[in-house]
């Protein structure tokens, strides 16, 4: 694959397609019966609360894990076969960076490349310089992961999903643990990304400025299920009480809510 | 006991895959060569001082025993002879196996099984890298170079130091010259190609039950202590029993 180093995040977008995938540990069920569909190019948003099993659901999406039912399909490529990850290229922003400690910013970027062998040493520095300089991080490049802070690990991470030139990112709480201007920062870099390279964006997050202001449908979880699938627009109009306490959730400590939670036993 | 049993078969299988794995990328060993440096300076380099200081010791204290117990029957002339099979052909090898297991096996789980934790090796495999290929394969090569290395130098100090305490032990006093007359006569090339034969298998097996159970760990940071203590004890106990039969094989 040559390296155009003119614009180098080019190519063809994919779609995604969740059937009907149940997911369980032992006889835990985490993910129950969850079928949507990511079109070529989209913005699609996952929200839910904390243990709905977002993550596990991206585990499925990008392969790390098989679902104990049902399927994934990626371009129309089981996502569980090995071999899927030779025909579309996927990026996964973990939720925690899951950057090599061992190696230098600058090193975390340029493996993919290497490993690959995609071009020789000097396309490859001109793919990892621009993959920084995206994300505003040409300073960082001779760091540690260690010696940088939470938001900037995060860039890094994402400067790596993109020196994979991938068809399709999946971002694992982007936002989580950043000031309301980084996750501003970031949001403006999915939209932005998509513009620029013509990816199709999977986001779990539990941003509600992220999600309302850039997702073309967002799909909220809970427990494991699809509560809905629909647009921002469609979202903040929507009425189900459960749906308007997740968003607006009303702090009142005269009746607290963690009186009412119970343990939920399966 | 029967459920141990099937887990140790699983974990049996499962490393024989992974070694597989890591074989199918053999062709890139050319490229991995400044990997393959890193991982011999970590497993050989950095075990090097504590093998000659001990392996060294061992000798002395071979020399000194079987000098005290030999003088009985006049038989001193043929310490050479005792320290030198010894060393050779058991303690180098399994001395020097035990102290990779130690210094370098001990790093290797450690780094692998934080590297799992950490999620570092799923990002690995979703950047469509096999973690065999660059965190196994380099490693086994690293041990197969170092291990040979490692022992012959530990049969060097531990002759030597034998040598020392038999010229300047009282009642013992043989010179040197005798000492490696002796050492030399009963000794042939194929002891100590056994040795370092033993010594590769030793260091192979200690690297894969190493990378495997450092691959395999599950759970959070806790773990990571635990998973080292079990590669130390798995990797020692393979030492000893693999030294039984594979001693009774080259017989
Ligand atoms: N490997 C696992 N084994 C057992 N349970 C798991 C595992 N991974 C996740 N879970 C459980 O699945 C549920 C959903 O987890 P997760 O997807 O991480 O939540 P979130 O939506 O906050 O990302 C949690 O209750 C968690 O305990
Ligand atoms: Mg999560």
């Amino acid at each position: 694959m040559p390296a155009d180093t003119a614009n180098p995040f080019t190519g063809t977008t994919v779609g995604i397609s969740v059937e009907n995938v149940n997911k369980s540990y032992g006889n835990v069920n985490v993910l129950r019966d969850i079928s949507l569909d990511v079109k070529p190019g989209e913005i699609f948003c996952i929200m839910g609360p904390s243990g709905s099993g977002k993550t596990v659901l991206l585990k499925q999406i990008v392969g790390l894990e098989k679902p104990t039912s049902g399927r994934v399909l990626i371009d129309n490529f089981d996502a569980s076969d090995p071999e899927t990850r030779t025909k579309v290229h996927l990026a996964f922003v973990f939720q925690a960076g899951a950057l090599f400690n061992s190696l230098s910013v600058y090193d975390n970027l340029a493996l993919y490349p290497r490993e690959h062998r995609l071009g020789d040493e000097n396309s490859i520095r001109e793919r990892v310089r621009h993959a920084l300089s995206i994300l505003s991080l040409e300073k960082a490049a001779d760091k540690m992961p260690s010696e940088l802070s939470g938001g900037m690990k995060k860039r890094v991470a994402i400067a790596r999903a993109l020196v994979m030139e991938p068809q399709l990112l999946v971002y694992d709480e982007p936002t989580a643990e950043l000031d309301p201007i980084l996750s501003a920062t970031i949001s403006e870099i999915i939209a932005t990304l998509r513009e620029q390279i013509a990816v199709t964006s999977l986001v779990v997050t539990h941003d509600r400025a992220l999600a309302l202001g850039i997702a073309d449908r967002i799909a909220i979880i809970m427990d494991g299920r699809i509560r809905t699938i629909s647009t921002a627009q469609e979202l903040k109009h929507n009425t189900e009480p459960i749906i308007t306490d997740f968003m607006n959730p009303v702090i009142d400590p005269k009746n607290p809510r963690f009186r009412k939670l119970e343990p939920n036993n399966e | 006991m029967l459920k141990r049993f099937v887990l140790f078969c699983e974990n049996f299988g499962a490393a024989l895959i992974m070694l597989a794995n890591s074989a199918r990328h053999l062709k890139t060993l050319p490229r991995q060569f400044s990997r393959f440096i890193d991982q011999c300076y970590l497993i050989g380099y950095t075990t090097m001082p504590i093998v000659t200081i001990l392996s060294f010791f061992i000798g002395s204290v071979l020399a000194l025993q079987s000098g005290y117990s030999m003088e009985n029957f006049g038989a001193n002339q043929f310490i050479g002879t005792l320290v030198g099979l010894s060393m050779a052909r058991e303690l180098g090898p399994v001395m020097v196996a035990i102290l990779v297991t130690g210094r370098a096996g001990s790093a290797i789980t450690a780094e692998l099984a934080s590297m799992n934790v950490y999620q570092e090796i799923d990002a690995l495999k979703t950047m469509n890298i096999p973690p065999e290929r660059i965190l196994v394969l380099p490693r086994l090569v690293a041990v197969l170079f170092m291990m040979p290395v490692l022992s012959m130098v530990a049969n060097l100090c531990g002759w030597y130091g034998g040598a020392i305490v038999c010229q300047y032990t009282q009642f013992i006093s043989v010179d040197t010259q005798s000492y490696f007359a002796a050492l030399k006569r009963y000794m042939n090339f194929k002891d100590i190609l056994d040795g370092l034969m033993k010594a590769e298998v030793f260091g192979f097996v200690v690297v894969t039950i190493c990378c495997h159970i450092g691959l395999t760990v599950r759970g959070g940071p806790r773990e990571i202590g635990a998973a080292v203590t079990n590669a130390i004890v798995t990797s020692l106990i393979f030492i000893l029993v693999l030294d039984y039969f594979i001693t009774m094989a080259l017989l």
